[in-house]
Formats: structure tokens, sequence, C-alpha cells
């Protein structure tokens, strides 16, 4: 149980992956959009995100020139919020909603079944780059606890013997 | 005008996450090629509302002028509603809610419990009007509260109004919002700021997002009245990132209200400006905490910090703001409109006005609900809530969520309102209710609200950060069996500390429902510590699971729903448990349709 | 699109609460088109169709026009049932589309009650 909640915390590696410079130039567009205020970091860095997928050293550091704001601060941003990653994403990011509604009703369970069964746990990716688990808190979905989302799909009112059939239906 | 073709009949269907995610948008398209096929497309409309309230039993259809409620409504029922209820008139009974206590169906919504007893202040256009016209949202007085403001009113009689309306913070603390507004216009720096909080964080919340799907223009009004009242003329709303449909119906009634000239320049021309933001948040429970919000905004780590100054006084870039919740701004336009007495004469003494509550966890109708203040719990939980599933017991109501606290079974005639919510060491929070059977283990369950403020703790200062780590820990020795004379002691001072030295409002409470807990399940830590059992077979570490021979009908089923092959079982025999290979996974439980696994 | 005025806010509120009459619950008149298997294969629906225009076309915002099942009279179909606010509800039997056109103007506008296709006034008891 400890060993569990141990995992639970997730754990921060920073990315070695290489970007190549012609990919990089695809940020220049969020640049001229957002450069001019700190005020638009957030936002910013959540296009990059949806472009590569997660926000490696190299975009952060293309950002923090291309938008004249400290390379610390922007590292600071990304590591704060939970939105964020650093780590390269499976193609499937599983979404389980741990909050009290779901928690009720055996969304610890759910994560269980995960964990033994993909092999992954939060914040983890498995080798074959299918799944990536993360905990979120509340998906506001409460009406169908236990909730998780996959993907864009949201599954509702999941049995939790039955998590990994819903699973299969995502290779 | 006169052209445009008269609908007979009006399907209201509701699109919000809750219900979308049960497959609404499915459903829509079911219906709308059924009508097609019988050519009814011209005569009955389809109209996708926002959130309903009533998201367990989505998909949800109402059908006008009759009023019929349909639940559970799935794709393969639309040839049905079409052909029986559509072109002949007939409800259709199989579709119709049945109220768990009496066993009936009840056709008519206005009949069904769960919304008979609400009152509806915040969400009076629920369901009624198309969540994405602003056309519609006139037609229900919409605008009218800031044409009123900007015409007949100024600014210092807006708050007058409003202080007489005696509306307080819905967001959790219940400041009264109209000295929040006298105070922040009495500072005489600008450009001044009036922020929307949309950054429903505690989980088990969802009234925030119900309101910013489903009527999202009352929160623009709301926040332009605010801007006259204090004298901005910008606006943000902070969303949180998981809700995106919620950001996606806010920027297209910002873009119809910028259009309409309700927001931009010389509004209504009266010389008013008034222009809103959308600022979404990316994932942070703390940047709730209004001056951690307002970081945020600036693009920078949300990080409480040290008040005073106030934000009133230095908030947003240092200029003066004024941060209100979703749900206070939503209850402007009717204050406004019906006058500051008449909000007032609803509620209790201290508490004016109605308030969302989010009925989730072991419930029936699990849902959004909208009572007067000062409704009793009982109310909430059996009348409009229908009751405890499958006939377990009420134990317990998580009220406020990791800031808030319990309200064990014997104490549900306590009335709602911010007062008599702190007298019993809860408190309204943002009105999340989470109901518990006698299923929940209270120690478990103030271990997870502590592992969520753990968490979610910015780190910025020590109490919060290291008290509530070492409250876990010992949480986590009392579920495993590590428990010692004198830790319930221990959590108590240790959580008096967190609540009395740490900075922001969310480290001031977050040791609240371990407190809470210990107050009223007392017991419950003692059975845990002394025996190492956990009464409500929860904690793996301190249960056994067997087979009660009396109770099991030899199916078989937890035999087949074993992950971990502990279970032997026969046909015609009754199952029993190999303790060594059993991983207390609970699957069986869940499985058992007997209840004969303990 | 022009910005709007007060003025124009108070119209935008008018016209759309026609357009949303049918979910307001309050209404002068009520229209049942009986629209059984029987109703239909005797040309209910083209009465509903006429009824439909007409509403349309002249704006008219507090009649709602309903439809429900067979009416048991299945020989003397087309029916409707027209209702006004505060009077029994009167049967009209037999109909084509002038003559509910003629139901329309005289009893539906006017109040009066068109005795020449008329069956009854008032509805039939109902057992429960």
């Amino acid at each position: 149980m400890q060993e569990r909640d141990a995992l639970l915390k997730k754990k921060v590696v920073p990315s070695v992956e290489v970007i190549p410079p012609e990919r990089l130039k695809l940020l220049d567009e969020i640049i001229d959009k957002y450069a001019g205020s700190t005020q638009n970091l957030i936002p910013a860095l959540k296009e990059a995100q949806e472009l590569f997928g997660y926000l490696p050293m190299e975009v952060q550091r293309k950002l923090s020139i291309g938008m004249n704001i400290p390379a610390p601060h922007i590292y600071g941003v990304v590591t704060f919020y939970s939105f964020f990653t650093i780590t390269p994403r499976g193609r499937h990011t599983i979404r389980l909603c741990l909050g009290t509604a779901c928690y009720v009703k055996g969304s610890k369970e759910i994560l269980e079944n995960i964990i033994k069964d993909v092999g992954i746990n939060v914040g983890e990716t498995s080798e074959d780059g299918r799944f990536t688990l993360e905990a979120v808190r509340c998906l506001g979905a409460c009406g169908l606890a236990p909730v998780m989302m996959i993907g864009e799909d949201t599954h509702g009112n999941i049995h939790p013997p039955k998590t990994i059939s819903i699973l299969d239906g995502y290779q | 005008m006169c052209a445009s073709p008269f609908y007979r009949m009006q399907l209201m269907m509701c699109a919000g996450t809750g219900c979308i995610a049960s497959g609404s948008l499915d459903v829509r398209d079911a219906l709308e090629r059924e009508l097609q096929k019988r050519n009814l497309q011209d005569e009955v409309q389809i109209i996708m509302t926002g959130c309903n309230g009533f998201c367990a039993m989505g998909p949800l259809v109402v059908v006008y002028p009759d009023g019929i409620f349909y639940n559970q409504v799935k794709p393969e029922h639309a040839p049905l509603i079409v052909e029986e209820h559509v072109l002949k008139g007939r409800v259709v009974q199989d579709l119709l809610f049945k109220e768990e206590a009496t066993k009936t169906r009840v056709p008519l919504m206005k009949d069904i419990g769960f919304f008979g007893l609400q009152r509806l202040i915040v969400l009076r256009n629920r369901g009624l009007i198309d969540a994405e016209s602003i056309d519609e949202y006139i037609a229900r007085d919409g605008y009218a509260a800031l044409a009123k403001c900007l015409q007949e009113m100024t600014p210092e009689q807006v708050i007058e109004e409003v202080k007489k309306a005696g509306l307080r913070g819905r967001g959790g603390g219940g400041f009264p919002t109209g000295l929040k507004w006298e105070e922040c216009r009495r500072y005489d720096s600008f450009p001044k700021f009036t922020i929307c909080n949309g950054d429903e964080g505690d989980p088990g919340a969802f009234m925030d997002r119900s309101v910013m799907e489903g009527d999202p223009h009352s929160v623009l009004e709301g926040m332009a009245i605010s801007g006259y009242a204090i004298g901005a003329n910008q606006g943000y709303i902070y969303v949180r990132a998981e809700y995106p449909l919620a950001i996606q119906r806010l920027e297209k009634a910002i873009h119809d209200a910028r259009e309409y000239g309700v927001l931009g320049k010389n509004i209504f021309n009266s010389g008013f400006d008034f222009d809103i933001g959308i600022a979404p948040g990316a994932g942070a429970f703390v940047c709730g905490e209004s001056t951690a919000l307002m970081y945020s905004i600036e693009g920078k780590r949300g990080m409480p910090r040290i008040k005073p100054p106030r934000s009133a006084e230095a908030g947003l870039w240092n200029q003066p703001t004024n941060l209100n919740n979703v749900e206070t701004f939503a209850n402007l336009n009717p204050i406004i409109l019906n006058g500051g007495d008449w909000f007032a004469s609803i509620g209790t003494e201290g508490s004016k006005g109605t308030k969302v509550f989010a009925l989730t966890g072991a419930i029936n109708n699990v849902g959004l609900v909208e009572v007067p203040m000062g409704t009793s719990l009982k109310t909430l939980i059996f009348d409009i809530g229908g009751g405890i599933p499958k006939k377990r017991k009420f134990k317990a109501a998580q009220i406020g969520g990791p800031s808030g606290g319990c309200i064990p079974n014997g104490m549900e005639d306590v009335e709602i309102d911010y007062e008599s919510l702190q007298g019993v060491g809860a408190m309204m929070g943002s009105g999340g209710v989470v109901v518990m059977d006698d299923m929940t283990c209270m120690v478990d369950t103030a271990k997870f609200f502590t592992n969520f403020s753990v968490d979610e703790s910015c780190g910025k200062c020590t109490p919060c950060r290291e008290g509530l780590k070492a409250m876990y820990d010992k949480l986590t020795d009392i579920c495993e069996g590590r428990g010692q004379e004198g830790d319930v002691e221990f959590l108590i001072e240790l959580g008096n500390h967190v609540n009395n030295t740490s900075h922001c409002g969310l480290g001031k409470s977050a040791a609240n429902p371990v407190l809470s807990t210990i107050r009223y399940f007392r017991d419950e830590y003692d059975a845990h510590i002394r025996d190492k059992h956990c009464p409500a077979l929860v904690c793996p570490e301190l249960i056994d699971f067997e087979v009660m021979a009396d109770k099991c009908k030899m199916c078989g089923a937890c035999f087949k729903a074993c992950p971990s092959n502990a279970i032997v079982w026969e046909k015609k025999k009754v199952a029993w448990i190999d303790r060594e290979k059993c991983t207390k996974c609970r699957t069986c439980i869940q499985t058992c349709k007997f209840g004969a696994i303990r | 699109m022009p910005k709007i005025s007060i003025e124009d806010l108070r119209k935008i509120k008018e016209q759309q609460l026609n357009k949303m009459s049918v979910r307001a619950g309050h209404h002068r008149a009520k229209i049942t088109v009986h629209m059984g298997t029987c109703g239909i294969a005797a040309g209910a629906r083209e009465i509903m169709t006429l009824f439909r225009d007409i509403i349309g076309e002249k704006d008219i915002a507090d009649i709602i026009l309903t439809n429900s099942g067979c009416a048991g009279l299945c020989a003397k179909e087309p029916m409707i049932t027209v209702e006004l606010e505060g009077s029994a509800p009167v049967k009209y039997v037999l109909l084509d589309k002038t003559k509910a056109k003629r139901i329309f103007d005289e009893h539906v506008m006017e109040g009066k009650v068109v005795e020449d296709y008329a069956l009854a006034i008032g509805s039939e008891t109902m057992a429960t």
C-alpha cells in the first residue's frame, strides 16, 4: 500500500530526446502569436504541447528566447501545473479520475487493475508506447462516477473488473 | 421573421459534459435521422441545452409543450420516441423516470421529486434555453439587468442593492459580495479588474461547470455589472483546463456579446466600456485561491501570497481587483431585476438566496440541485436525492471538499447555511456534497483528502507542505495496522497547527477532513488502532475476506471474476477464499450479487 | 451585426419569446390533432401541416399545437380538439383542409364554435 502510494507521486525525468530543427520551426507561429507578455505563457505552452505532445527542454528553450521569458521561469511554470508534461506520451492517455465521488465508487480498484494488467502507474508510459496513465482530481462528471477518460472519450459508470476490457478497445 | 417555421414541438436535449459522455450527441443524431425519415424536421425542433442537473440519468430529453421527461435515452430509442410520441402523441412509458421510493413512473418533469423541490435562481435557465444562443438568453430577461444598471442606477446604487440582497460569495468563504465591491470601488487606482473564478477544483463539485456550459451569458452579464459597480473595464474568466466545453461555450458567448455590443465600447450608449478575456488554467488546485489565481493569469506559478494587501487593493498586476465565483455572478441578473429585498426574502437570517449543491457518491439521484439556504440535509439527501442506493445506510455527508468536513448520521436535520455548517465543523465550500454509505471507511476517506491536499499543496509554507505530509504518513500507518495509542491526539494537535499557521485559505482548512472525521468517528479510528480492524471492510491490511456459507448461492461469479485465482469453487459448492493468494482487491465483493462475501 | 440598443434588447426578447412559446407552459388555445394510425391514414398530417403554416405565417405565440393518439372514433377521422383557455374542449370530426381553416379562423381566433363540424363539447369522463 505504501509502495503504491509512493509510486503515485509523479516522477519527473527531464527528457533527452532531440527534436529535429525543422520541427522546432513550427514553434515560430506560436511565438509570433503570443510574444510580448508573460500573461500569454500558459496558452502558448498549451499550444506547444498540442504540437509536440509534450514539452521537452528544446521546446522550452526556444520559447524562452522567442518570448523573451527566462528559461527557469518557463521550467517553473511547466513543472508547477499538472497539465504540462516534459516526458513523451503514449498513444492513448488514460485520465483516471480520483476525485471524491469516483474514489467512493471504486476508482481505486480501477487504478489497481491498470497497475496490475498494463504495468504502469500514475505518470508512467507503457513500454510499448500504448498508454500513459494520469490521475486527475475530478473531471466534473461525478454523476457518472467512477469516470476515466481515454483520449477524448469519457467512460462512465465503470465496473472495476471491466477495466481491462475497456482498454482493449484502444490499441 | 414571419417566414420562420413554426415548430409545434421542441425536444430539449441535455448537452452538458455528463450527458455528452453518456452519449447524448449520438441520440441527437439518431433523432434527427428519424425525424427526417418521416419528414418532420420542419415541425419538430431539437435544441441542445446546458446541463440539466440530473446527470446520473443521462442522456436526457424533455419534450415540450407537454413537459414530458425521458431519461437514459439511447440512440435505438429514437424511432420509438418519434413514432409514438412525436407522431401519435403517446408517451413512451419505458423511458420515463422511475421514482426509487415509490417504484412509479413519473411522466412530467415538474412532478419528479428531484426537480419539484428545487428553487432555481442561479440555474433559472437550465434546460430551458439553447446554451449557445444569445437571443434565447435575452428572451429570458438576459442583459436587461445590465441595461437597468447602466440606464437607471449609479455604481453606488448597484452596490447598495447587492448589499441589501445579502449575497455572499458562493466560492466557499461566504464573504459579502456588496462589501467586497464597495472596498474595491474605494481605491483610486486604474485600471481595475474584475475576475470570475471558474477554477472549480473541489472534487465532487461541478456546479460552476454546469453554469459556464449551460448559461454562459449569465456569467458575462454578472461580470459586466460588477465591472460597472467597481469601475473596472476589463474582466477575466479563469477556467480550469479540465473543462474544454466550458471554454468553448464561453468563447462563443463572448463573441456573440461583442457582436451585439453588450460587451465592448460604449455599451448601450452609456459611455461604459467593458470587455472579457478567458484565462485558461493548467491544472493546479491551489489556483482556486484568489492570489494564486491572479499570479496564474499573469503567467506565473500559481502560489498564494500573504494578505494584506488584499486583492481589492493590489490584485492582478498590483491593481485593484474584484474576484467572485461563477455562481455569485450568475445571481446578479435576478437580484438587479427583482431587487435586493426579493433576494433577501429567501434563505435564512445570515445566508440569503439559494445555493447549488452537487450531490454525488452513494446516492440515487446524483446531480445538481439548487435549494434555498436553510434547507435541511435530510431534505437534500432523501427527498431530492432519493436516498441511498441498494438499501444501504446513510453514514455521513462530506460537504465542502478537501477544505470541508463530515456531517454524520443522526445530524441530518442540520439546516444548511454558512453559519450552521461551520457550527458542525464542515463548511459550505463550493457546495460539493459527497454522500457516504456504511461501506465507506472514514479513516480511509480522511486519508484520501489529506493525500489530495499533500499533492496539491504549492509548497510555499511549511505547515501545509510538511504538516500535511506527516498527517498523511500517520493516517497510512493507522490504515495499515501500525497505529498506536496517541496517534489520534497527534493528528488533532498537528491538524490544529496546520489550520492555524498556514498562509492561505486552502492550508487553513486542509486539516478539516481529518479533524471532523475524528470528531464524529473516533470509534472507527480506535477500531483501526486498537483492534486492528476496519469496520467498513475497506482497508485491505486490516481485513480478511471470507465467504459466508449461508448466503452463498454457489453461482461461481466470484470465482470467474477473481483476478488472482484466489477463489476456489466447484459447481454446487460454496466458494472459499485462499488467503495466501488473495490480494484484497474487492473485485469479488463487487461481483457478488448476494452480499455473501465480507 | 450592428450594436444593439436597450430598445433592440426588448425587441429581440419579444421575437425570441414567440419562438420559445412552446416551452412556456401557458397558452390561450390548444389544438390537438388526433394522429393515431387511422388519423394519419385519413389525412391528419395535412391538417397538422396546415395549422403549422397558419401559425407560422401569422407569427402567433399563444397557441399550442399538439397531437395525441387515436380518439377511438376511427370512422370519423381526421379529428381535432380545440380547447380555449377557460372553456370546454370541442371535438371536430371528418375534417379536410377547408373545414380546418374555417375552424381556425372562427373558433381559435374569434372564439365562436363552428357547430357544423362539431361532434361534441366536453371531454369523455376518465375512468381513473
